[in-house]
């Protein structure tokens, strides 16, 4: 029945009403004959290269890292067209999409990362964007709605629960529901049920490749680890995927631990280790005592979600990858050291990956070199860390 | 006992199909959701759907989302809703219950607990929103043991495989839906296709309601006529008990005249023949 395998241990699947199985089954497929198909692949990677900009520079830090033994590198996924990895997976689908014979997407964005990227590649490959954002972050991301708006996606905003992410996310699949016949559910992140989170996994996969390319011609050797912030998941997985079978390499996910882990007020879902069924697959997420879905909580918008990709729930309990959180005061530590010390302002998201790193870096005896996925530029947070440090700074 | 099958046998021998109201338990409160149930039976309900309030109702439209979180401020847990239920169940010992819930509710508890602790109650059938056929097994499984019956959802897109598998393993009763989408009377359920019926008959599969954009009487006679064993409103009753939620007596009236109506409505055409 299955091409592909559907859970990742005893992680993922497909919990979606049965109404959708279909369309699930259709993009599995499309998926698959992409992959062997010739024309498919030349024209994603053609976008990749001279529309998106890839392959993204790796640059050594300069002056972030006092320890001599350690050597740090940031992949530079902001410098990719649309300001951070996600263009890459949604130049795929949005090609996906267009094999499928379908010509509307709907897609859900928190921050707008994912709807801006979303709005950019139907602006360009003529697809028609709707684009479901909870009420509250379309009044907190303005100038992401703009953009989307600017590039002829159309943008609801979600009043429904909590307004938020997941909320966005349900309208989704709501729509995606009466409408799986015209249009193809583009969804963000390397979570969801059955096929959403290989497809994401496979159309990121070349951050670790390109990583693996760029340090065996600097180093000659792979790095002892790769440094990724998770919120779903989508760039730690594009940078793991190339090196799972590596034993050598370290895989590190960062998740947020907002105001700490011991509060109400985090994402950090491995961490706490709660179990469950969110947006169509089975993982770790965010729950009260009966099951009852609760709010996650990041500085950072695209952390901000109460699940997770259940690929990284797998590796965490086979101890392939280790998962940590990091607080919103540490990862805006990052975010001005990053700035301060190397002239580049990350997005808040990859500053979490940077204050683990940075730790590790300290932390590390014998020669070491690491690899910070640095997921996405900081222009789209600028008027929320004004708001926290003053415009003094 | 199969309440299910002695439900529709007794509506073939008076010719009828079976209405069957959907709420969600705990809307607005405890009390209040305990007096609707009662009116619902009262009024001629064949059998009742009863949902369980969740956070992310990702199969549901606008009306019944709001019904969650009515229910949800009222604090109502599954604890809550298995209470109601035991109370209905010791009034009305033939009727039969369906929940209809989400799968998180059911993982978060245990499946064994909470199949368990809903046979306890006298819960019939259990129809999750977001299992399908394919992840069904150990819900199946675990449903047998407790002597509950798992509903299967017929969708209109259903391939043969799928409905060769409900026919295989559906009891109680096959949810078929009227159209896409959500829930919601919005948008109408279409009348079920001629050969949809007719697939569903070949496979087997357990007696279909009609359920998804069910709003009025003429759908419910509709659906019938077309060879469903019954129709299931959910929206346009939970809009009932939204639009009097504050003046009680009013919205059992309002029930009342629904249930009635929707009821009359489920009289077949007289049999044609020799």
């Amino acid at each position: 029945m299955h091409k592909l395998e559907t859970k990742f241990g005893e992680y993922g699947g497909m919990y979606v009403p049965e109404l959708l199985i279909p369309a699930l089954d259709q993009l599995e497929q499309a998926f698959i004959d992409a992959k062997e198909d010739a024309s498919f692949q030349e024209e994603f990677f053609d976008l990749l290269k001279n529309y998106a900009g890839r392959p993204t520079a790796m640059t050594l830090s300069r002056n972030l890292v006092s320890n001599p033994k350690v050597k740090l590198y940031l992949k530079r996924e902001d410098l990719l067209h649309g300001g951070a990895h996600k263009t890459n997976q949604v130049l795929g689908q949005a090609l996906l999409t267009k094999r499928m014979g379908k010509k509307e997407v709907i897609a859900e964005t928190g921050a707008g990362q994912h709807g801006v990227a979303t709005a950019l590649a139907c602006a360009l490959l003529g697809l028609k964007a709707r684009i479901y954002m909870g009420a509250k972050d379309v009044e907190r991301q303005a100038p992401n709605v703009f953009r989307m708006r600017l590039m002829g996606a159309e943008v609801i905003p979600v009043n429904a629960g909590s307004g938020t992410l997941k909320d966005a996310v349900n309208e989704a699949m709501r729509d995606w529901s009466a409408n799986y016949d015209t249009a193809h559910y583009l969804l963000g992140t390397a979570a969801g049920p059955h096929p959403f989170p290989t497809i994401v996994r496979e159309y990121h996969r070349m951050i670790g490749e390109e990583t693996r390319r760029q340090i065996m011609e600097k180093e000659g050797r792979l790095p002892d680890a790769v440094v990724a912030c998770v919120g779903g998941g989508s760039n730690a997985i594009g940078m793991f995927a190339d090196f799972i079978d590596e034993p050598s390499v370290r895989l590190v996910g960062v998740e947020p631990a907002g105001k700490g882990i011991h509060t109400k007020e985090h994402g950090a879902t491995i961490c706490t280790g709660s179990k469950g069924i969110l947006h169509g697959a089975y993982s770790y997420i965010m729950q009260d005592k009966d099951g009852q879905i609760e709010e996650s909580y990041s500085l950072s918008a695209g952390l901000d979600y109460p699940a997770v990709g259940p690929q990284h729930a797998y590796l965490s309990d086979i101890g392939r990858a280790e998962y940590v959180a990091v607080t919103d005061d540490e990862a805006l530590n990052a975010f001005k050291l990053l700035a301060r010390k190397e002239g580049i302002i990350p997005a808040l998201e990859s500053s979490h990956a940077l204050a683990h790193a940075l730790n590790m870096a300290d932390e590390a005896e014998d020669d070491t070199i690491i690899v910070l996925n640095l997921s996405g530029r900081g222009d789209k947070d600028l008027a929320h860390v004004i708001n926290i440090l003053g415009d003094d700074e | 006992m199969d309440r299910y099958r002695n439900l529709f046998n007794r509506l073939e021998a008076k010719n009828e199909g079976a209405f069957v109201p959907f709420v969600m338990l705990g809307d607005p409160d405890k009390s209040v959701s305990e007096s609707i149930i009662n009116q619902l039976i009262d009024s001629g309900a064949d059998a009742l759907e009863l949902g369980i309030p969740y956070s992310d109702p990702i199969a549901d439209g606008p009306t019944i989302q709001r019904a969650s979180i009515r229910a949800l401020k009222s604090r109502i847990t599954p604890t809550d809703c298995f209470d109601i239920i035991r109370n209905i169940r010791a009034q009305h010992p033939d009727v039969p219950i369906g929940l209809l819930l989400y799968s998180n509710l059911v993982l978060k508890r245990g499946i064994d607990t909470f199949y368990d602790d809903a046979a306890q109650a006298g819960v019939d059938s259990i129809l999750i929103a977001d299992v399908p056929l394919r992840e069904a097994q150990r819900f199946i499984d675990t449903a047998q043991q407790h002597s509950i019956q798992q509903i299967l959802i017929a969708p209109p897109n259903a391939s043969d495989e799928t409905l060769k598998t409900i026919g295989e393993k559906s009891s109680g009763y096959t949810y078929l839906l009227g159209r896409a989408g959500v829930t919601g009377a919005e948008t109408a359920a279409a009348v079920p296709a001629k050969a949809l019926i007719d697939k569903l008959t070949q496979y087997d599969v357990a007696p279909p309601l009609l359920g998804f954009g069910i709003s009025t009487p003429q759908q419910v006679n509709d659906a019938i006529n077309a060879g469903a064993a019954g129709a299931i409103s959910g929206s346009a009753t939970v809009n009932i008990i939204a639009e009097h939620v504050d003046d009680e007596p009013k919205m059992l009236a309002a029930l009342d005249k629904f249930v009635r109506d929707m009821k009359a409505a489920t009289a077949k055409a007289p049999r044609t023949g020799i």
